[in-house]
């Protein structure tokens, strides 16, 4: 593999976004995902490469994460490395010279407000070479519905964070079957767990993002 | 300044908040996607009725509706103009189940944003804090209760703006999770001895945990940090366990009577105030009231 492939991947591993910023302590100074990235495309590296080489480095953190040896914050960091390598590879997906896996909406249901958890599936889903549609919160069967219309083939994810808003996803579900019944849907949250998933008719349910992307890249 | 609560928690051993708030409004008829906080202002006496159970129950303190009352929630019900109104009236409303001698802890909850994401500033953040709690200091909390914490720094910004605007007492509780490395940490990675020693650094009168796990784990937390610290004044607010749905509805699973039977075990680890979290009623806190004042005469 080339080196600059690899170094990209420990930057989205560690979280080193740029040369400036000061995240993790220990690689400052040095070149983050946003110079190495210019480099290699710079190089002439073929941009499939770069993606499989942020593939990797995501993947790594978000097993980390499913072990509890990396948290929230290091989970963002890598996030934010990689949205800096998707920046220079957007030209490509538009070209489609670069191809993703697949399409993903993903949303927080009706009544529900909590960002955070959808966002890290999103964020980790999108490093793993998926098209991510991000939907925001209290997103209503409606929405997902027209989403679905806009982008045809995609899965849908689905997150709660509440006892009391888990309920609608079984809603949601319902309305996405009636409209669509070949979607796939795949669901998490704190409340939630495989016997949930299974009552409310949902292909899958991932507990933390990691568990999203092999639930994805497994359809 | 007065320290009401540090100060009977000198003269008594072990003192019980109250109970769940959230899963009580929904029974009361809020809708899930409603604003519970709103319904100070329209809904004061099904909101009045929760402490009231909650003090008949025999608790020493009740919270306040005000757990989602920050700025940055209320905005997306577009009530960011009412946070001053909203948290004011959550304090009068506890305030009026409590009387003047029980006590009232004003709930201020996580904003649901990230500093280090850079959605937000410092600055924003400190602000938002700083309306609601002077908002319930205003409404007649005697404390602010800075709950469900992840983050530090967040949590730190809070406390800093309850301390620098108001004269309240200041208990602050994270909430952990259980790593399948059997150490306790926030989403956040934050552990148990990580948020001893910040809170304690920042001047924090009462530490603590809620939510997220049931008595038993709560056991192993206080024991933790009763491990590095036998002084500071420490409360728990624990779940009736992990809820299930069963047909619909959300169970929680642990009784009254199961979640009193935790009350020794976790007064022998070292706990000051105990109360419930999500699922939690006003039957867990009678019973939990009970086994403490058994508890006290057997020790005595």
């Amino acid at each position: 593999m080339n080196d600059l492939i690899g170094q990209i991947s420990i930057c989205i591993e560690r979280g080193k976004v740029n040369k400036a910023a000061p995240y993790p302590p220990d690689m400052r100074e040095q070149d983050g995902a946003d110079e190495l990235t210019k480099q290699a495309i710079d190089d002439g590296i073929d941009p499939n490469e770069i993606l499989h080489g942020c593939m990797m480095g995501m993947q790594k953190i978000g097993e980390k994460f499913s072990r509890n040896e990396a948290f929230v914050p290091e989970l963002l960091m890598s996030a934010k490395a990689m949205t800096a390598v998707m920046a220079h590879l957007k030209p490509f997906f538009q070209s489609g010279n670069v191809k993703r896996k697949g399409k993903f909406v993903i949303g927080t249901v009706a009544g529900d407000l909590h960002d955070i958890g959808k966002k890290l599936v999103a964020m980790v889903v999108e490093g793993n070479g998926w098209d991510v549609i991000d939907l925001g919160v209290d997103v209503s069967a409606d929405k997902f519905i027209a989403a679905i219309d806009e982008h045809p083939g995609c899965i849908v994810g689905m997150s709660a964070l509440l006892t009391t808003t888990m309920v609608n996803m079984e809603k949601s579900i319902q309305g996405i079957r009636a409209k669509h019944p070949g979607t796939k849907v795949i669901v998490g949250g704190a409340p939630l767990s495989t016997e949930y998933a299974n009552k409310i008719h949902a292909d899958g349910y991932a507990a933390d993002p990691q568990g999203a992307v092999n639930l994805l890249n497994g359809f | 300044m007065m320290k009401k609560i540090t100060k009977k928690l000198k003269d008594k051993k072990v003192l019980v908040s109250d109970g769940a708030w959230g899963t009580f409004l929904h029974q009361k008829g809020l809708p899930a996607g409603q604003c519970p906080e709103s319904w100070n202002l329209t809904h004061p006496d099904k909101v009045l009725d929760i402490p009231v159970q909650y003090i008949r129950a025999g608790a020493d303190m009740v919270l306040t509706n005000s757990f989602g009352a920050s700025p940055f929630k209320l905005k997306h019900y577009g009530l960011q103009d009412k946070v001053f109104a909203i948290n004011k009236a959550a304090a009068e409303i506890s305030r009026r189940a409590a009387g003047p001698d029980r006590f009232v802890l004003g709930s201020i909850g996580p904003t649901g944003v990230i500093l280090m994401m850079g959605e937000v500033s410092d600055q924003e953040l400190y602000d938002g804090f700083k309306q609601q709690a002077k908002a319930l200091e205003a409404g007649g909390a005697d404390a602010a209760c800075i709950e469900t914490m992840s983050a530090l720094d967040e949590a730190v910004i809070a406390v800093k703006a309850v301390k620098e605007n108001t004269d309240m007492e200041i208990i602050c509780t994270f909430t952990f999770e259980k790593t399948v490395n059997n150490d306790y940490r926030t989403m956040m990675g934050v552990s148990p001895a990580d948020m001893l020693v910040m809170l304690k650094k920042k001047g924090v009168d009462i530490i603590g945990t809620n939510c997220g796990n049931g008595f038993q784990r709560m056991i192993d937390i206080v024991k933790e940090i009763r491990s590095m610290d036998l002084s500071i004044p420490l409360i728990v607010h624990a779940n009736a366990g992990k809820p299930d749905v069963q047909d619909g509805k959300t169970i929680f699973p642990e009784t009254p009577e199961k979640m009193a039977g935790f009350v020794p075990e976790i007064m022998a680890a070292g706990v000051n105030i105990i109360g419930g979290c999500c699922g939690t009623t006003p039957e867990h806190i009678r019973h939990i009231k009970q086994a403490v004042t058994l508890q006290e005469k057997n020790d005595k």
